[in-house]
């Protein structure tokens, strides 16, 4: 048997502060796909706000404490394209004028990972065991699709999922409208945008909204839960780790 | 209509409580998108001919200062003139002048950003010369008083029922119960009253789509013939253009041909391609007797050497716009200045400065769809992340958001206390949402609970729940 890849789990500040059962199904899908999981301690947040914001100074600072604990791993894996980009993209540029960092930037984003296309290209899984029961609308989110090019390996997880049926949208390519720190500056265009992406959900029919990121779903589940719409939205990992069954994100207990 | 680039959040607003633009805007996904998206299949290899098209751009940003000397002498071999213009102001001056030196008292015009850009139709009104756009679209908006609202399309954001009242109060010589309803209607209405125009024009002025060194060309595409009887019935012609429009030769002209129609309209070609080379010879039986091209640099030449040097390789096919998440939704208005979308987030800070267009670079999410269609592969995000970095470098950032950032990083570089900050958070946050699943607002109703709930964290750390697992 071969040996087992260690991988260090970068688990993202929104599922750490707000869902840890998202950090846990990752943990699940990786040993069920026979690696070694560590969760370094000092991991807080990718620096994305700050890198995007233009506060270059701080987004450094974070990228080289991300590096310092994550660059002995044999990969890094994310259950976020977006924190995942900034890894594999955005930390090489940011510290592409740093005389010790710039080439471990590039090392460590060479073996950086979204969560499930790591699953299906470098594990090689091609299902789950996993049952779930729904009708699950997936929306790509734009940096899982275009900065780490992930499209085909979570719908091909998902399809193997016993008693789930994917719906697709009709436009996959659009963006939400979260942005990140978008959706706090410009809330009009925020809401406008989530509005087409929930209408598009509604129209397939789809009692799930699933997706590789979670900042997306938190932003799409808090807007159906203020206008009262009932899809239930959970992250692809918790339903390809077969964890799914408690409340969905925003779901209420009384 | 002049609206400000500073007020984009209330010019937002202002726009998606629009219905009827935002019907007009839902055309922007069956339109442009879908034509682009066929023309690029029927095609085949796009992307070779946008690699080709990028480098043949970039070749001409780095040979910028050869490049232009050489149209120029080209251009004057030929018996035409080459104005530099460094500013909007001084744009204005030279055509002016040479509007006065022709004795112009009427100008026809062919569609022209870099006129908008300089706001020319506004100089030569003050100065008791009248402009007349010969576009349809900038026909239509100019009797509307309003700016264009997209880069190729000016009236886009107008339905069919807006044009005909917009006639009827200007066309009062007409039939006041004539038929408008059907597209073709307005069309032959517009054509019939602008065919007078032509004819009468004492001077024309196009832009340009491309420059061409080597012949000392100015090309320009139409789907109108417009651009034509501008240029060639009355006795002086001006082009307008900005200076990185210049490229080697004609066969690179050809290449962006190619990148630019299927990227625009979705066209294998437009219906006219004109080629412009000075004026009429002795041998040739038209064309105007005085041929001028001004070239505008405002800011242009500032960005090269920059992070926003790429931003100039832009060929002007909208695609950029026509595929964003934000532009879609707000339309080319809101923007207040004339490049809206993602060309304008990119380009305009270099034109305009960031104390003006602060929020075009701003206003988006990164989704990098522009980046995925743009024929010449600009990164877009790229260069509005870079203003956002300018912005915060110089402190021009607005403090609110700066403040509660640098509050964050501060935290964000100190694991310890991070983890400390993040344990209580969950916990507040678990008690605010309470039975409810989701918090409905904090004190201050802004931002995000402005539009949407915060959905309720568990209550503990993934942190703290694996170091106790």
């Amino acid at each position: 048997m071969s040996v087992r890849p260690r991988v260090g789990l970068f688990v993202t500040c929104l599922v750490d502060l707000v869902r840890p059962q998202i950090g846990f199904a990752a943990v699940k899908l990786l040993v069920d796909a026979g690696c070694e999981v560590s969760v370094p301690a000092s991991q807080t947040c990718c620096g994305q706000p700050a890198w995007n914001a233009g506060k270059d100074a701080d987004a450094a600072a974070i990228a080289r404490q991300v590096i310092d604990a994550f660059e002995g791993f044999d990969y890094v894996v994310v259950p976020s394209g977006s924190c995942g980009g900034m890894l594999r993209r955005h930390y090489p540029e940011c510290l592409k004028n740093d005389p010790t960092y710039a080439a471990r930037a590039r090392a460590m984003a060479a073996k950086t990972f979204e969560l499930m296309s790591f699953l299906v290209r470098v594990r090689g899984v091609t299902k789950v065991d996993a049952k779930f029961d729904g009708r699950v609308a997936y929306h790509d989110s734009c940096s899982s699709l275009r900065e780490m090019g992930v499209r085909a390996e979570p719908r091909q997880l998902l399809a193997s999922v016993a008693g789930l049926t994917i719906t697709e949208l009709g436009e996959p390519e659009i963006c939400c409208g979260f942005g990140g720190l978008f959706s706090v500056k410009y809330p009009e265009i925020s809401e406008q945008m989530a509005d087409g992406k929930i209408a598009d959900t509604l129209s397939t029919g789809a009692d799930v909204l699933t997706g590789p990121d979670f900042g997306c779903l938190l932003h799409l589940a808090g807007r159906m839960k203020r206008q009262g719409i009932a899809v239930k939205v959970r992250h692809a990992a918790e339903i390809l780790a077969g964890t799914s069954d408690g409340p969905a994100l925003g779901e209420g207990t009384g | 209509m002049n609206l400000d680039p500073r007020n984009f959040p209330q010019n937002v607003h202002t726009a998606l409580g629009d219905t009827r633009l935002k019907s007009a805007l839902a055309r922007l996904k069956t339109h442009f998108s879908v034509s682009r998206k066929k023309s690029i299949a029927r095609f085949g290899d796009f992307e070779t001919l946008r690699e080709t098209g990028r480098a043949i751009r970039d070749h001409a940003i780095e040979h910028l200062d050869t490049l232009l000397e050489t149209f120029e002498k080209n251009v004057t071999a030929r018996c035409g003139h080459v104005h530099w213009a460094r500013t909007p102001a001084e744009a204005c001056e030279i055509i002016l002048t040479i509007l006065r030196e022709a004795g112009a008292k009427t100008v026809t015009k062919g569609k022209t950003m870099v006129s908008e850009e300089i706001d020319l139709n506004t100089y030569l009104e003050e100065a008791g010369i009248a402009p007349v756009e010969t576009d349809l679209g900038e026909y239509i908006i100019q009797l509307r008083g309003e700016p264009p609202s997209h880069i190729i399309a000016p009236a886009f954001h107008l339905h069919k029922d807006q044009v005909a009242e917009t006639f009827r109060k200007a066309h009062t010589t007409l039939d006041p119960d004539r038929a408008l309803t059907e597209r073709s209607a307005l069309v032959g209405e517009a054509r019939t009253m602008l065919r007078a125009r032509f004819a009468a024009a004492d001077a024309g002025i196009t832009g340009a789509n491309f420059l061409s060194a080597a012949d000392g060309a100015a090309v320009i595409v139409t789907n109108e013939g417009n651009g034509d009887l501008t240029r060639l019935l009355p006795k002086t012609h001006i082009v307008l253009t900005g200076i990185e429009k210049v490229v080697a030769n004609m066969d690179e002209v050809a290449v962006l041909l190619r990148l630019l129609t299927r990227s625009a309209t979705g066209q294998d070609i437009t219906s006219y391609v004109s080629v412009m080379t000075g004026p009429r010879a002795a041998d040739e039986t038209d064309g105007p007797q005085n041929f001028h091209v001004v070239l505008v640099d405002h800011g242009r030449s500032d960005l090269i050497g920059t992070e926003a040097q790429d931003i100039l390789r832009c060929i002007r096919c909208s695609a950029c716009m026509n595929h964003c998440p934000i532009y879609m939704a707000v339309g080319g208005h809101a923007y207040g200045a004339t490049y809206p979308g993602p060309l304008g987030a990119a380009l305009n800070p270099g034109l305009i400065g960031m104390a003006l267009a602060h929020h075009h670079p701003n206003a988006s999410t990164f989704c990098g769809r522009c980046e995925e269609v743009c024929p010449v592969k600009i990164p877009l995000p790229k260069i509005m992340r870079h203003w956002r970095a300018q912005e915060y470098a110089k402190g021009l950032a607005p403090k609110m958001p700066v403040f509660a950032l640098a509050l964050w990083a501060f935290a964000a570089k100190r694991p310890t206390l991070y983890k400390f900050g993040a344990r209580i958070g969950a916990r507040v946050l678990k008690f605010m949402a309470g039975r409810r699943g989701a918090v409905r607002a904090l004190p201050l109703k802004n931002g995000w609970f402005a539009v949407r709930d915060f959905p309720a964290p568990q209550g503990q750390t993934f942190q703290e729940m694996w170091r106790r697992r």
